[in-house]
């Protein structure tokens, strides 16, 4: 009997179906993975838009084009957009494209699940961006959403926005669930674990992060719940709760979030690097091992977004040691990348563009980082625009440049066509010269006095305020000129061989491009 | 021919977008419930949805879970497979033990240094300055504000219905190993009656809890509006009651699926999966007791 | 300007740097050094760890632009097939590990200096309101609010902005040059953060518990700052001014102060005019409570609601004064009977009262307002 309904589930495996259903019920891994970037290109679209409203009224002292109340709104829903709909994901929607193509498996664990963890977002979202137009607002209160500004001062949109992050929540999870199953259980015969790929390698440790601290949101936003809604005081003092109480648990999961945010593309990129250097990459083994020690770490630190809150001084010290630390596993994988790089054959393609600037650029907001890590000297950055110009550089030139080499470098594979090569090294250079201009004077601004989440500013901070405006707005702009790329690319152009750069190596470059819809239902043999 | 059988990957399946609707119907018919009572704005609609989508989320579940176990007794599953979902359930309990473990960690900051800083003992004493008249202790039955935060008159003590509590969660822990050793052994009506007692221990523990929630607001004052204590009791308790409500539920559907002559004595993940959750209950539980109610 | 730090290792580190980086300082490009030793500390610190990170950054980079020009396919360079070398990824694990041994050291009496605010001789309760400060001369039982005084039509842009935009208030905090300040902070509110980077103090200031924090001001002069949390719309409109004055001149000032606050008690004695009250009245509810009312009453429903032609203002008036004196729990409508005068009180209320059209033609006086606060 089992064999007769086997053979009948393997013939059964045509194209996908046709119509909105395909994409309602499937649980293709491909097409989900579709799904997720295309939702998270509209996210970063629609967050960027936010982000065009800041840098709007903040190129000129004064308030010209919407008052405080407003602005706080706009800066709150740009970063809850940008980390949990843009950035999220989009490394979710890169996992679920590559990770069975690069271990040789037929799908996701866990395909039905899978599936249900993406449509969860939109709905999230729907959730979460109605409240734009709820009465009293959107939530204005940052997106790390202090108490007690976020409970008993905040709108009452906020028990919208509280339940949208649970069901945001058990998407990460149960995609973080279904990213270790299949790379722990699925891999092709041959495939230890020391040979899996790097991107591999960072996923599983993500989604081992993702299950360890989203739950900690969880509670987090439940506590905050409780005390909007029934009384309880656990971030009141007047009751024996603290307000400070509510950013450890924050922070416990905040931190770790952000390594979430950047593992990924550390995977990626050293898949690039190793293709366009056409040279293997260099550390494969301590490059995990220091994936793992950042992870480790990343739970340790928290506190350092805390420098100022009043910790006893013996913690502080511990933080600020524990996250000094985190300097040497990222040290070695940029060296890594660099050796990789050093006396290879290198050809500079979009991906190759994007992966340098990438170690440039995410280099830099790791220094800003380290400084920030001196807590002393964090008195004079802390909830300045220092710590805005470090968070976007490792989070523009990180993790959004990280995705759009990721994307250029599996386009041909995902589509059968080459993308455009002039559009997109455009797209690149734009892209490298809006980001710079639009943070790097924000170093300076942090440095001369201006504090972060302000709709105005004093007369010395206009003139840098003015060029990081003008560079955003040129970084806005270019990523139109990404989605035409894209939508070109998908329409057509240059036929993709399965292997399009010289120097890739991979199971996901044996099958052909555009993949076929149902690869490796029998899987490869690994040496 | 385990090792011959393909990894099983569903086609097109309507359960996730059904449970997407159910899910955000339930949620967000909770939080109109929430914010128009506390507007003192009529709440029906906002139950209406709220009801309707619990309707959705039971249809999915059973018809989701419906599909697996078909497409499990029809011998789809392959050994990876089932590694798959053993994988993915330790996974979820680990996350849940995440979700558990912000809560204990909200306990040990307020008890370490919240309350003694505001009772001026310790690195941040000074905040006493703002608490005239406010000490330290814990169980914390007088807050800093008493007029804002009443608090309890007396808290529950770990041995009286605590006490049964954790002797039952204990002994349920043990009769269910002794049902799946049964079920190992092929023993179906033994497994049948430890299964039972299992499900009976859990609904015990249910009323028992109910009836000390009864107790802690009728006559002890003890609320979720008593101050720390209150909340950070009512949380930890009350988290670990709706799970083992869950659990229950799950001891339950098993129960029916054994009638059924669901399980065989070496394919059983339904059951081991629910053995799992349920011992992870039953170790929650044993934390609560040590660091809620007696330390 | 520098003040001689007892650092050696940053001195020497910075020493190249530090003549060029105060005077970029003035393009604002730089952090200042300022004028306590703490934030020449810090000062020192910054310049020391950006130098070692322009240092990694130089050879790290120029490693990598090296290879960019000189291993290019297009230049025919064939690539190598190393892909490992433990000598090397052992140095360049330890070398950076001592780096940052070396880089904690001086972080590490820096911040044990900071955390000690003992030995005070003057301590000030700051107190961070939604949108303002409030500083509390411990010793000397006198407080007052600071409020920005930048003009509305300046900020909507209707007037040319002025040098001190945003960063000027009608009280300043004064203290005396050369002796130890200690701040205790807390907040009415929401939690926010005090911070004057010439002082390079920052801390925040948490409703329900009180933070420390001390500065030794080496230089006379007037220090800006700006609150440092989000704490709702008026987080960018609640400066902080310091102004640091010989002793004498601060003595003076204290006296001055103690006096002032002695009038104002007696004044809640006084017979007031519904003029005078409405004078006053006018002042505190444009300082005070226009920020969420709006200076024509017409608030932003629902959050704030109107006060022209509301049932409050002119209705009962018990229960208008029981909503100012005692706030609306739940709500950002705060007890004001903590934060104003009787007069202040009186005045206000009246105001509201007869202000936009209300004209109820009624009139509160300090002394109605001491004895309702006294029930």
């Amino acid at each position: 009997m089992s064999a007769v309904a086997d053979t009948h589930s393997q013939e059964h495996h045509h194209g996908p179906a046709s119509g909105i259903t395909r994409w309602l019920f499937t649980t293709n891994h491909k097409d989900i993975g579709t799904m997720y970037l295309i939702f998270s290109f509209t996210m970063f679209l629609l967050g960027g838009s936010m982000a065009m409203v800041i840098r709007a009224e903040l190129f000129q002292p004064g308030l010209q084009i919407v008052q405080p109340e407003f602005f706080n709104q706009m800066t709150t829903m740009h970063g809850l957009i940008m980390v949990f709909g843009a950035v999220m994901p989009a490394f979710v929607g890169l996992a679920n494209w590559m990770l069975p193509l690069m271990i040789g498996a037929p799908d996701m664990a866990l395909p039905r699940m899978n599936n249900w963890s993406f449509w969860l977002l939109p709905c999230a979202f729907l959730i979460l961006v109605s409240t734009l137009f709820m009465q009293g607002g959107a939530p204005n209160f940052g997106w790390t959403f202090y108490a007690p500004l976020s409970t008993t001062y905040g709108p009452p949109s906020t028990t919208f926005f509280i339940f949208a992050v649970h069901i945001m929540g058990i998407s990460s999870i149960m995609g973080a669930i279904n990213v270790i199953a299949t790379i722990l259980n699925l891999r092709a015969p041959g495939m230890t674990l020391m040979k899996m790929p790097l991107f591999v390698w960072t996923w599983l440790i993500t989604a081992f992060l993702l299950i360890a601290v989203m739950p900690v949101l969880a509670g987090v936003v439940t506590m905050m719940l409780m005390d909007i809604h029934f009384g309880t005081s656990f971030f009141d003092a007047s009751g024996g709760g603290d307000p400070v109480l509510f950013q450890h648990v924050f922070w416990f999961f905040g931190h770790p979030e952000v390594y979430i945010m950047i593992l990924p593309a550390f995977g990626a990129i050293s898949h690039i690097v190793s293709a366009f250097s056409r040279k293997p990459l260099f550390g494969y083994a301590s490059m995990v091992y220091a994936v793992g020690a950042i992870a480790l770490l990343s739970f340790v630190v928290w506190a350092h977004h805390m420098f100022t809150v009043g910790v006893p001084l013996t913690g502080q010290l511990f933080f600020m040691y524990a996250t000094m630390l985190i300097a040497v596993p990222t040290g070695v994988k940029v060296f890594n990348w660099v050796a990789t790089m050093f006396r290879g054959s290198l050809t500079f393609e979009a991906p190759m563009l994007f992966a340098v600037a990438f170690i440039v650029l995410f280099t830099i907001g790791g220094f800003s980082g380290l400084m920030l890590a001196i807590a002393p000297a964090d008195f004079q950055y802390h909830d300045t625009y220092f710590v805005v110009a470090h968070f976007h550089y490792v989070l523009v030139p990180g993790a959004i440049f990280g995705i759009f080499a990721s994307a250029y470098f599996w386009l041909p594979k995902w589509t059968g066509h080459m993308y455009d090569e002039t559009l997109a090294k455009t797209h690149f250079w734009l892209s490298f010269v809006g980001m710079n201009l639009a943070f790097f004077p924000m170093h300076f601004l942090g440095l001369a006095g201006m504090p972060r989440r302000i709709p105005d500013y004093a007369l010395q901070f206009a003139d840098f305020n003015m060029v990081s405006s003008i560079g955003a707005f040129l970084f806005g702009a270019t990523q139109i000129l990404f989605l035409f790329i894209v939508v070109k690319c998908v329409r057509g152009g240059e036929k993709a061989p399965a292997k399009p750069w010289e120097g890739a190596e991979g199971l996901e470059w044996t099958v052909p491009s555009p993949a076929p819809y149902h690869t490796f239902a029998t899987p490869p043999e690994v040496k | 021919m385990a090792q011959e059988q393909s990894y099983y990957v569903p086609e097109q399946s309507k359960w996730p977008i059904i449970a997407t609707v159910g899910l955000g119907l339930t949620l967000y018919g909770v939080a109109s419930i929430m914010v128009n009572a506390k507007q003192g704005e009529s709440t029906t609609l906002s139950w209406l949805m709220f009801f309707a989508g619990a309707l959705v989320m039971a249809y999915m579940l059973f018809g989701w879970f419906g599909s697996v176990i078909r497409e499990g007794r029809a011998g789809l599953y392959s050994d990876q497979m089932d590694r798959s979902f053993r994988w993915g359930m330790s996974w979820f309990i680990f996350s849940e033990v995440m979700f558990f473990a912000a809560f204990f960690g909200a306990l040990f900051y307020v008890r370490m240094f919240a309350v003694p800083w505001l009772g001026g003992e310790g690195d941040k004493a000074t905040a006493n300055m703002l608490w005239e008249g406010f000490q330290a202790s814990w169980p914390l039955i007088n807050n800093p504000d008493p007029e804002a935060f009443p608090g309890p008159k007396e808290v529950i003590g770990p041995w009286g219905l605590p006490f049964i509590n954790t002797i039952l969660l204990v002994s349920s822990s043990f009769t269910i190993t002794v049902a799946h050793h049964a079920l190992k052994a092929g023993n179906r009506q033994k497994l049948k009656l430890w299964l039972g007692a299992t499900i009976l221990l859990g609904l015990a523990f249910l009323v028992l809890q109910a009836e000390e929630y009864v107790h802690a607001y009728q006559d002890l004052d003890l609320t979720l509006s008593s101050g720390i204590y209150g909340s950070t009791f009512f949380m930890l308790t009350g988290f670990h009651g709706a799970h083992v409500t869950l659990g229950t539920i799950m001891l339950i559907v098993m129960f029916f699926r054994v009638q059924k002559g669901h399980f065989t004595e070496d394919s059983h993940f339904g059951f081991e999966a629910s053995s799992w959750y349920w011992h992870f209950v039953d170790v929650v539980w044993l934390c609560l007791f040590v660091f809620v109610y007696i330390i | 300007m520098r003040v001689q730090t007892k650092r050696a290792l940053p001195v020497v580190a910075v020493a190249g740097v530090a003549i060029p980086s105060v005077s970029l300082a003035e393009w604002t490009i730089n952090m200042s050094p300022g004028v306590t030793e703490s934030s020449n500390q810090i000062f020192d610190l910054h310049m020391t760890i950006l130098g070692i990170c322009v240092a990694i950054g130089v050879v790290v980079f120029g490693v990598m632009f090296w290879s960019i020009i000189a291993h290019r396919k297009s230049r025919g360079h064939k690539p190598a097939n190393f892909h490992e070398n433990t000598v090397v990824e052992i140095l360049w694990t330890i070398i950076p590990f001592a780096i940052l041994v070396a880089m904690a050291i001086p972080a590490t009496a820096t911040l044990i200096d900071m955390y000690d605010a003992s030995d005070a001789g003057v301590d000030i309760k700051v107190t961070g309101y939604q949108w303002r400060w409030q500083y509390e001369y411990v010793d000397e039982e006198f407080s007052f609010f600071s409020n920005l005084t930048t003009p509305t039509d300046q900020i909507q842009n209707r007037q040319a902005k002025d040098k001190n935009y945003l960063l000027e208030v009608d009280n300043p905090v004064k203290v005396p040059v050369g002796e130890k300040v200690r701040f205790l902070l807390t907040s009415n509110d929401v939690i926010h953060s005090w911070w004057v980077p010439a002082l390079g103090v920052k801390k925040d200031a948490i409703p329900g518990f009180i933070n420390e924090a001390w500065a030794r001001i080496d230089e006379p002069g007037i220090y800006r700052g700006q609150c440092t949390e989000l704490c709702g719309k008026g987080h960018g409109f609640m400066p902080i001014v310091v102004e640091a004055v010989p002793q004498e001149e601060y003595q003076t000032w204290v006296a001055d102060q103690r006096a002032a606050a002695e009038r104002e008690r007696e004044l809640t004695q006084k017979d007031w005019t519904r003029d005078e009250l409405m004078e006053r009245g006018e002042s505190v509810y444009n300082t005070v409570c226009a920020a969420c009312h709006q200076p024509d009453g017409s608030g932003s429903p629902p959050a704030f609601p109107a006060l022209r032609g509301s049932a409050i203002a002119t209705g009962d008036i018990n229960a208008h004064t029981d909503i100012v004196v005692n706030g609306v729990s739940g709500t950002a409508m705060q007890a004001f009977g903590e934060q104003l005068s009787e007069v202040e009180l009186a005045a206000v209320i009246t105001y509201e009262r007869n202000a936009w059209g209300n004209d109820t033609g009624d009139m509160v006086s300090p002394k109605e307002i001491m004895e309702y606060m006294s029930e």
